[in-house]
């Protein structure tokens, strides 16, 4: 995109019916490292590349816990990210006390992109420079969602955002019609693959690479580096074989026990 | 023209002998400016015992149609019992007016949640839970809503039956009962109810308790309303009466023990 005579203000539309700075916005989106969510009938996990500003320095948070049933991860400006994070954390709470309930993961994400909309209204905000891979699980089911800062929501069975997010698109293109039955360990499997397509330079390991998982019976937890190591060994090791079923690894609460259950879960109708 | 009015007001409120609150700023009658702040209030028209059982189906809930004034069985069609949302009933037990104002506030929350139009609703627990932050909060602003109410509902196979009453006490049981239900009815459910009880079962145990209310309690009136949730919905019944018996020795010659001295 270039620079135009329409792009100053949030509140100027260009003759073509655009906003350019909305746009701008989800150009720095792209910016960010590769962040990847899949879901299967019971459970959705979220993998993402985090950069690190030099050799000394801790890895980028991108995988926040919103509640137990709810977790998101994030590319972009990663400030934003995290405000819309504590944000959303906050409605959680909210509607827990008031209705001893988790709330509802469609109702969240609709809330968050009308709070992402009112900054393309109004001329003394800016608009959120942050993509949200949204995960969680409600009475209706696993879901996915991802939140544009033009305030727009999608619900995905899998997709990626950030940098080289189309690398992983292809390959999750190419296997997401296998995803719906997918045992929960497969999932994290196919994950990892992507995300690796989405890896410009450099190898994926336990430090830079964070996974997170919430499905039926197992609440939002980030899996531990040493695990997530393990799993990116084996793959190493399978090469291009398909994926075998593993034994739940270590550093995970409450995981489901066996890898073959694919009992229909009890929100589906 | 509002400088008028105002001015009116004025001279009203010192004919009335009111004066603005020091604290408050608000109207205040002379003679209360020394008083605390107090919002405290009084029932007036008041409903009496709510009894709620599970069955094998659902919940039952029974409840008369009587609204007192005072130690006056005033109005004998009033309503306690009413339906919220798919998934619960409402019925309630003492003001009248405050409950009224509850199934506002509660209609008011479905419909929002309806508008989401996205396949989750509010179950029984939830209307539970929220209901007993209303009560809290209004208890804690000394501003009541002088009501003990029950809530029963199903929602994806599970019953659910619970009770909140004004102070903000709220519990969940197999069977609940408000005011004098507590003291005649509790004691037959916990001797008669049991799991997985039939519809007719459920009937017959509720229309014996509300028997003994409403010879025992005086602001019971003989007029009634069951009401039935289940999965499918929500039914409340056309107001029945139930029969009672006067037949015992003691009441066909009531002069007998007690011989007049006229």
């Amino acid at each position: 995109m270039f620079r135009n005579q329409y792009d100053t203000d949030v509140t100027t539309w260009s003759p073509a019916g655009r906003l350019f700075q909305v746009e701008y916005a989800m150009e720095a989106v792209k910016q960010g490292s590769a962040a990847v969510g899949l879901r299967s009938k019971t459970h959705v996990v979220l993998v993402c590349v985090g950069k690190a500003n030099s050799e000394f320095s801790s890895h980028q948070k991108k995988i926040f816990k919103v509640d137990d049933h709810i977790g998101v991860a994030i590319a972009g400006l990663t400030a934003d990210g995290r405000v819309l994070s504590l944000h959303m954390r906050s409605e959680c709470i909210h509607y827990k006390f008031l209705y001893d309930s988790p709330l509802p993961v469609g109702r969240l994400v609709v809330q968050l992109a009308d709070k992402a909309q009112v900054c393309t209204q109004r001329s003394w905000t800016r608009p959120y420079g942050v993509g949200l891979l949204v995960a969680g699980l409600d009475e209706t089911g696993p879901h996915l969602y991802q939140n544009c800062p033009s305030g727009n929501y999608f619900e995905y069975q899998a997709f990626a955002i950030g940098a080289r997010s189309q690398a992983a698109k292809t390959y999750l293109e190419r296997k997401f019609e296998t995803f719906p039955e997918c045992s929960r360990n497969e999932l994290i499997r196919h994950g990892i693959i992507s995300v690796k397509e989405a890896l410009a330079e450099g190898k994926l390991n336990g430090s830079n690479c964070n996974v997170a998982v919430v499905g039926i019976g197992e609440a939002f937890n980030t899996l531990d580096s040493k695990a997530v190591q393990q799993i990116i060994d084996s793959l190493e090791d399978r090469a291009d074989e398909p994926p075998v079923d593993v034994a739940p690894v270590e550093g995970e609460q409450g995981a489901v026990q066996d890898d073959t259950d694919q009992a229909a879960a009890p929100m589906e109708t | 023209m509002l400088a008028a009015a105002q001015k009116d007001e004025k001279k009203d409120q010192a004919l009335k002998n009111h004066v603005g609150h020091p604290q408050t700023g608000r109207d205040c009658p002379f003679t209360l400016l020394n008083s605390p702040i107090s919002h405290t209030q009084y029932p007036y028209v008041t409903g009496t015992s709510v009894l709620g059982i599970k069955y094998k189906d659902g919940v039952l809930l029974a409840s008369d149609m009587g609204g007192s004034y005072g130690s006056t069985l005033r109005y004998k069609s009033v309503q306690r019992l009413k339906p919220i949302g798919k998934h619960t009933l409402l019925g309630a037990g003492g003001e009248i007016s405050d409950f009224q104002e509850i199934v506002r506030y509660l209609d008011e929350l479905i419909l929002y949640d309806n508008m989401w139009d996205d396949g989750n609703s509010l179950g029984p627990k939830e209307v539970h839970n929220y209901l007993n932050r209303l009560m809290y909060n209004r208890r804690n602003k000394f501003n009541p809503l002088w009501n003990t109410l029950v809530l029963g509902g199903v929602k994806n196979g599970q019953k659910y039956l619970g009770t909140v009453n004004m102070i903000g006490v709220h519990y969940e049981e197999n069977h609940v009962a408000t005011g004098f239900g507590n003291h005649l009815a509790r004691p037959i459910f916990r001797d008669e109810w049991h799991e997985d009880m039939t519809f007719e079962e459920g009937v017959k145990l509720l229309e014996k308790c509300m028997l003994v209310l409403l010879y025992r309690d005086r602001s019971a009136v003989n007029k009634l309303q069951i009401a039935k949730i289940t999965e499918e919905g929500a039914t409340i019944s056309e107001p029945y009466a139930i029969k009672t018996h006067w037949e015992l020795e003691a009441f066909k010659n009531p002069a007998t023990g007690a011989v007049g001295s006229w």
